[in-house]
């Protein structure tokens, strides 16, 4: 099956510096496509590439097997969720939706009909004489969407649409997108800084840093088997400890940090040689907390130490643990089960995890 | 506290009420009455409408009349449709340095007075001027060309004059009109005519009124340019108001030609605020 | 059409071009008057006959500059001191009707407001003859009735302050209007709640935040004065502002004199709008 979108060795130069380097991937149909990365790394300028509002230095950017590159925006069959939403306030709701239908020159029935099926579909029937300020941040956005959906287009670009909403409603809209991307079943390619959005919408990611893209994968693969040093640091929180490899035995190594401390993580295939520096990243929620030291005998990495502050946050809740004679502070996610409910500052506790959790990378690599 | 408060309120309402009531309304209500007034003896005067009836009856009055309101409303039109795209250049196809150079040197013109402005345009039209003198080196006349001293360059003082005031407005409001927005209306399928007549001109209408509104009031109410750049013929109500007032020292008839131009002018105003369904507030304010 | 929407070229040169035409046009007559100050002729035109500053410095007849001509050196005294006085009073009250249509809510106070925009819509020159009218009626009335003779309400410089200020009033009051609207009220009330009183709060904190929009206001208050022509002509007495006294030469017929004063008036402004910019940089 030709994919939805397709971008081959991708490059936008502005000037002297590149924006957009060699950038390759392709997007199946139907499926829920996220770029993540800090801002500032090119990901809009991909976005605004795809949409026809920048020109590519070099590459090419096929839409269901033919090339867009010589189409302008307005012939394109991408349309674009903008991150303010760029909902026309001169217009009511009615006309935003029906806006890119008079210009495809729809009779008037066919383009009240359709944008009554459109209000319909989002679920908001009967706003379409109000005006755009009347309308609530989530129902802008779900009018901006149902604005390019009545196109039928073959690729939906969303350019960090949710950034403007407060935490709440982000936390809903989440959920309504993935399922407005369902009920719509058109490709959609989504923008985003914001690693929780990417991870519980997308079918695939790709993490993107200075122009590049350092890994493409499921939520899965990025979180638990990063492929750099960025994107473990980058999706999720994590612990990070540098130092010089002592030991290497097949996929196990040693690692004696800067402090002194041993500890024992994964290469997951890379190729590392004694004495390389390195760095060792560890998630909180990989490390087991435990009053007593016996618990943790099934661990091959196990640190005494003191719980210098509690991070209460619900579910989330962490402690910070220093060790005794160990590599600084350490975040551990703090399990709700109630055994620690009376934990406090200055308390001795006992940490462990297991080695194949450490995700080791060469030092220096971002 | 409370009437601290209130006192602050009367000690900033006085400045505003002397101001609004000694020099606009308690004056413009006297010409009112002004010109109301017949003079039927030395010192004696009654109340009649015959000064109204004189400028009914007098057919160089009523053309005068229309012929500046005519004249002031395509001075209006022409400048806009001379300002629009100039503006949206400024706004939106520059930006950042080359933005604000390109504004200021719209504004230059209106650091110098009227005057200058008219007088730059008798150098250049007059039968003696640059361009009769260019046009004869050329070779394409023989014998000096005299543009002053007619309609036109009564047109083009008006346009020039009234320039920057219609500039400054449309830039900001179509300023104000984010890039996301025109980007949308092309990836939604529009085309620059459809953007622009959906979505750019919508938007920059409160400066569009506003602009054409202070053109046609500077452009009805001037007599500098008239009088300079136009010839015998060419009368601009003001200069009839002149006349009456300064020359003829017939204050009654004047002030009737007054009240006349400022029912003009406001019906005007008022009939495009009406009809763009904008306020005296939102678009001056 | 923006820059990120892809654009035939010769559409986008066509476009280019016609901006460059408008900003020749707009030049063009400023160019031409201060060229010509320096064409040593009897007449602001061509033929070129040589560069002078005698226009500006010459002292003997017939080409007397601008700074031996008696009548012009007074005629830009006059401005001035009309200037000046119009936009301090304008700027003052223009403050007060800022204050009190931003801070306070009474009724009517949409009405006022209208009514504060309406000398915008009036034409300056039934302005002008309106308070003309009005003040030769309180004149009239105090010489019928107590038999004072009040020269200041006959034409002369304080009816023509006077018009000025009525119109030029609304444009600062608009000017500082919308600074004080962006003005944080909390910065306000973090000074009370540091100690200071409500006029302490308001001289310390408000009015430094105002200044700039302030000495905008003076200076485009000044410039309005200095160039204003249609209110003016119908209130001067014997001192005549400078607009009125070139006019008065401009009808009897053009030497490169009026050049001279046009570019004066020209390096004068200029500097002026350089200082507002400057200010209104800082802020």
């Amino acid at each position: 099956m030709t994919p939805d979108l397709e971008c081959t060795d991708l490059t936008k130069r502005f000037g002297d510096t590149t924006a957009v380097e060699n950038v390759t991937f392709s997007v199946p149909p139907g499926s829920f496509f996220s770029i993540l990365g800090p801002s500032g790394c090119g990901k809009t300028t991909i976005m605004r590439m795809i949409a026809g509002f920048l020109e590519p230095s070099h590459g090419d950017i096929r839409i269901k097997g033919r090339s867009v590159l010589n189409v302008p925006p307005n012939k394109r069959p991408v349309n674009m969720v903008f991150q303010h939403l760029a909902l026309f306030p001169m217009m009511n709701i009615a006309d935003n939706i029906g806006y890119g239908l008079r210009r495809a020159g729809l009779s008037r029935a066919d383009i009240d009909r359709k944008v009554q099926e459109a209000l319909e579909r989002i679920s908001l029937p009967g706003i379409g004489a109000r005006r755009v300020e009347e309308l609530s941040g989530g129902q802008k956005q779900r009018v901006a969407i149902a604005r390019c959906m009545v196109l039928e287009p073959d690729v939906l670009l969303l350019d960090e649409p949710l950034g403007a909403l407060d935490l709440k409603l982000r936390e809903r809209m989440k959920v309504e997108l993935k399922s407005l991307q369902a009920a719509f079943d058109t490709t959609f390619v989504y923008i985003t800084h914001d690693q929780s959005e990417a991870l519980v919408m997308s079918d695939a990611i790709a993490v993107m840093n200075e122009g590049r893209f350092e890994q493409i994968g499921t939520g899965r693969d990025l979180y638990y088997r990063p492929d750099t040093a960025f994107v473990a640091g980058f999706v999720g929180d994590t612990n990070r400890w540098g130092g010089r490899i002592e030991r290497l035995d097949g996929d196990s190594m040693a690692l004696r940090t800067d402090t002194g401390m041993i500890l024992r993580g994964a290469t997951h295939g890379r190729a590392f040689a004694v004495g390389d520096r390195a760095d060792v990243f560890v998630r909180p929620e990989a490390i087991r907390i435990s009053y007593a030291e016996d618990d943790l005998s099934q661990f091959d990495n196990r640190l005494s130490g003191r719980v210098t502050s509690i991070l209460f946050d619900g579910a989330a809740s962490r402690v910070i643990v220093s060790g005794a004679d160990g590599p600084g502070e350490i975040e551990v996610n703090l399990p709700q089960s109630g055994e620690f409910a009376a934990l406090t500052k200055g308390a001795e506790v006992h940490i462990g995890w297991a080695s194949d959790q450490g995700n080791c990378f060469a030092a220096g690599a971002r | 506290m409370r009437s601290e408060a209130r006192l602050g309120l009367a000690l900033l309402l006085t400045p505003l009420l002397l101001w609004l009531s000694l020099l606009i309304f308690l004056p413009h209500v006297d010409i009112f009455l002004v010109s109301l007034r017949e003079r039927i003896g030395v010192g004696k005067y009654q109340i009649s409408f015959a000064n109204y009836l004189t400028f009914f009856n007098e057919p160089l009055y009523l053309w005068t009349f229309f012929r500046t309101a005519v004249m002031s409303m395509l001075a209006t039109v022409i400048t806009l449709l001379i300002a629009f795209p100039v503006s949206y250049y400024i706004a939106k196809m520059v930006k950042g340095r080359v933005q604000s150079g390109l504004f200021l040197l719209c504004l230059v013109p209106f650091w110098v007075s009227e005057l200058v402005r008219t007088f730059g345009w008798m150098i250049l039209l007059r039968e003696t001027g640059i361009f009769s003198k260019l046009l004869q080196a050329i070779g394409l006349s023989d014998g000096p060309v005299e543009m002053l001293y007619n309609d036109g360059a009564i047109m083009l003082g008006l346009v020039y004059t009234s320039m920057l005031f219609m500039v400054v407005p449309l830039v900001t409001t179509l300023e104000s009109l984010p890039d996301e927005v025109i980007e949308a209306g092309y990836d939604l399928g529009g085309n620059g005519v459809s953007v622009l007549r959906e979505i750019i001109i919508p938007h920059a209408m409160p400066g569009i009124v506003s602009g054409c509104i202070v053109v046609f009031m500077l452009s009805l109410g001037n007599y500098l340019t008239p009088t300079m750049l136009g010839g015998k013929e060419s009368l601009w109500f003001t200069e009839l108001i002149y006349s009456q007032f300064i020359v003829r020292f017939n204050w009654e008839l004047g002030a009737a030609f007054g009240f006349m131009l400022l029912i003009l002018s406001s019906a005007i105003v008022w009939g495009m605020l009406k009809l763009t369904g904008q306020s005296l507030e939102k678009t001056m304010g | 059409m923006i820059p990120s929407i892809p654009q035939p070229r010769f559409l986008t040169a066509a476009y280019t071009a016609y901006v460059v035409l408008f900003f020749i046009f707009l030049a063009l007559p400023l160019v031409v008057v201060a060229v010509f100050a320096f064409n040593d002729s009897q007449f602001p035109s061509l033929p070129w006959e040589g560069f002078t500053w005698n226009w500006f410095f010459g002292s003997e007849r017939p080409m007397i500059g601008v700074f031996h001509e008696r009548s012009i050196l007074r005629a830009i005294g006059t401005s001035g001191f009309v200037a000046l006085f119009v936009s301090v009073l304008s700027v003052c009250v223009g403050l007060s009707n800022a204050f009190l249509f931003n801070r306070y809510r009474f009724r009517g106070q949409g009405v006022l407001y209208v009514l504060m925009l309406l000398p915008l819509v009036i034409p300056g020159i039934v302005l002008g003859i309106s308070i003309l009218v009005f003040s030769s009626r309180i004149a009239n009335g105090l010489w019928d009735g107590f038999g004072m003779d009040v020269e200041a309400l006959r034409p002369g410089l304080l009816l023509v302050v006077l018009g000025q200020f009525s119109f030029i009033t609304t444009i600062s009051t608009l000017v500082i209007g919308a600074r004080l609207k962006k003005f944080d009220r909390t910065l306000e009330e973090a000074a009370l709640n540091l100690g200071a009183g409500h006029l302490t709060a308001i001289r310390t904190i408000t009015l430094p935040y105002l200044a700039p929009a302030m000495i905008g206001a003076f200076v485009v208050a000044f410039l309005m004065s200095f160039e204003n022509f249609n209110t003016t002509l119908m209130l001067v007495g014997s001192d005549a502002p400078l607009t009125i006294a070139m006019f008065d030469r401009l009808k009897e017929g053009s030497t490169p004199l009026l050049n001279a004063v046009s570019l004066l008036l020209m390096v004068g402004s200029s500097c002026l709008a350089l200082i507002m910019i400057a200010f209104q940089r800082k802020a």
